[in-house]
């Protein structure tokens, strides 16, 4: 995702000159460079000071111009945090912050790289947007959407590197604030956001054996979240599943399980999301999302 | 010349009445704070700042939040804020409270928790320099700003950016909340050479002389950002609360405004 990244802004930035991006010492990878050399105004890198790079964004925003901050993360909303709340929200700037690597992306680097309560934080503060997408492809639309919007600031949570692309040619059109349907299914519902989408389509193959039908969405603009299509998918079934990178506190299981209450929802809804636990794992990505009960053999027992 | 600034120490004068005048209709206000920044809130809009068709061209950033009265005050002489907005200061139906917000008119940015000022300072002067407009930025930040991270972080990047269109002017008088600070924070000097190393020209003046504080600016000789350090006394002006850090938050009571105004005309 963040080659991806590098290659949408540098197109766009050669028709919008107000694009800016500010980095706080992240290496930049491939297009990131061609933006740098031929935009050396309008590059910044901070070094490592986090709330230099959101502040400097903040005063580039008043000044008419559409700044990206981009650096891993933890580093890009909580170590800046207050910057974020006070500089971006409070003001309402179109500011895009883009966490790189998020949830438990960054497994070996350990908890102090691991992002599992960024959408809790950022959804409970007034006028932030929250886009998640779940490919490379997505992150193509949401980054152009960023790109063209001047409403108010964004965190953008993306992934690393080698995912894989989910959306297809049947899969519905991107649009901020909607969800967006990528397989359809009619027996059973998944939302989830994000790269771990993967483990939706594995969990799809499994259930589909035992002759069940299963939608895929993509709850990809967390905030504002899409209540209406949402009302409709408990309308419409009666087992919903929610899979995340991200802590089941605040994230999109809560968010699925209040309107549910609101809704009134008969259904069943099951959770998989990370636990409220710092855990210490060094393994590969997959291993520390077993230990947080992220796991498609543990999903289809469940759900059976 | 000089009738310019028998006119300014007038404003100042008043500036400092209106403002005792207000804290008696509210409960509290940062009413010393207000008094050291003064003659400088007066330097920047009526002397360094440059107008194009009767309006502000260049832009000035109120970091020291907590000062803004003195902001509100000028504002008001300048008929950019109404007199009816300061008499609403910090009631239901006003649009002014204890700090400034970003939208109300003269106001380019919500202050009020220190440390923000310098990265928005970057930001705006860094655009101006890629939209090449010509603009220049002042920003006001209260001492007790360098006390945090995010305001070296900033200045390192003003003068890694080069930003010669940035002039900053601290409030430094030497008074915090919890007492004076050549006490409480001794390594906080020396300050001067603090700032000059992390690229900064850097002066030192009486932050209640306009005429110093313009001449700092006039002076500059290098092409870095400027800082200029006013030396100021927290509560200027009125005896009792110079240099009181209790006068910090605090709105005097009827006996002790009739002493201030007073001393304040007096002078």
């Amino acid at each position: 995702m963040r080659n991806k990244f590098a290659e949408v802004i540098y197109r766009e930035s050669t028709k919008n000159s107000k694009i800016c991006v500010v980095v706080a010492d992240i290496s930049p990878a491939g297009s990131m460079n061609l933006f740098r050399s031929k935009y050396p105004k309008r590059f910044i890198n901070t070094g490592v000071a986090e709330q230099s790079m959101i502040g400097i964004a903040a005063g580039m925003a008043l000044r008419g111009l559409k700044p990206f901050c981009y650096t891993i993360a933890t580093f890009s909303l909580y170590r800046p945090f207050e910057m974020i709340r006070v500089d971006l929200c409070y003001q309402n700037l179109p500011v895009t912050v883009v966490g790189m690597g998020t949830g438990t992306v960054y497994s070996t680097l350990g908890g102090t790289h691991l992002t599992q309560e960024d959408i809790s934080i950022a959804r409970s503060v007034p006028n932030m947007n929250i886009i998640a997408p779940c490919d490379p492809v997505e992150l193509e639309d949401a980054l152009k959407y960023c790109c063209r919007q001047s409403k108010g600031p964004i965190y953008l949570r993306i992934g690393k590197a080698g995912e894989p692309t989910f959306v297809n040619k049947r899969s519905e059109k991107w649009k901020f604030g909607k969800i967006r349907k990528i397989v359809s299914g009619k027996d059973i519902c998944i939302l989830t956001f994000g790269p771990i989408m993967e483990k939706a389509f594995k969990l799809r193959e499994k259930l589909k054996k035992d002759g069940n039908s299963v939608e895929i969405n993509s709850c990809h603009t967390l905030k504002p979240f899409d209540y209406v299509t949402l009302k409709k998918k408990f309308n419409k079934y009666k087992k919903i599943i929610t899979i995340e990178d991200h802590s089941e506190i605040g994230g999109l299981a809560s968010i699925v399980k209040e309107a549910a209450y609101n809704n009134t929802y008969k259904g069943k809804i099951f959770s998989f999301s990370l636990k409220d636990k710092f855990i210490h794992c060094y393994g590969d990505q997959n291993d520390l999302l077993n230990k947080h009960g992220v796991n498609v053999n543990k999903f289809y027992r469940k759900v059976l | 010349m000089q009738n310019k600034f028998l006119l300014s120490k007038d404003r100042c004068k008043l500036s400092r009445k209106r403002i005792l005048d207000i804290s008696q209709q509210v409960k509290a206000i940062h009413a010393a704070g207000a008094f050291s920044s003064i003659e400088i809130v007066d330097a920047i809009y009526y002397f360094l700042m440059k107008k194009k068709k009767n309006k502000f061209f260049d832009t000035f950033l109120m970091s020291k939040g907590h000062g803004c009265m003195a902001q509100y005050v000028a504002l008001e002489k300048l008929k950019i804020l109404k007199k009816k907005d300061l008499d609403q200061y910090c009631t239901k139906n006003g649009i002014l409270g204890c700090h400034p917000d970003y939208g109300n008119p003269g106001i380019e940015a919500s202050t009020g928790s220190l440390g923000h000022g310098m990265g928005l300072a970057v930001g705006i002067s860094h655009s101006d320099v890629i939209l090449n407009n010509k603009k220049k930025l002042f920003v006001l930040l209260s001492d007790g700003e360098f006390q945090e991270g995010s305001t070296w972080e900033n200045m390192m990047m003003a003068a890694n950016l080069n930003l010669k269109n940035l002039t900053c002017f601290i409030d430094h008088n030497g008074s915090q909340s919890f007492g004076i600070t050549k006490y409480t924070h001794p390594n906080f000097y020396p300050l001067v050479e603090k700032i000059k190393s992390f690229g900064w020209e850097c002066k030192s003046v009486n932050g209640h002389n306009v005429s110093s504080i313009i001449n700092a600016y006039k002076t500059k000789k290098t092409n870095k950002p400027l800082m200029i350090v006013c030396n100021t006394i927290k509560g200027k002006g009125v005896s009792f609360m110079e240099n009181k850090p209790i006068w910090h938050y605090r709105s005097p009571n009827k006996e002790e405004y009739k002493i201030a105004i007073k001393e304040i005309l007096k002078k």
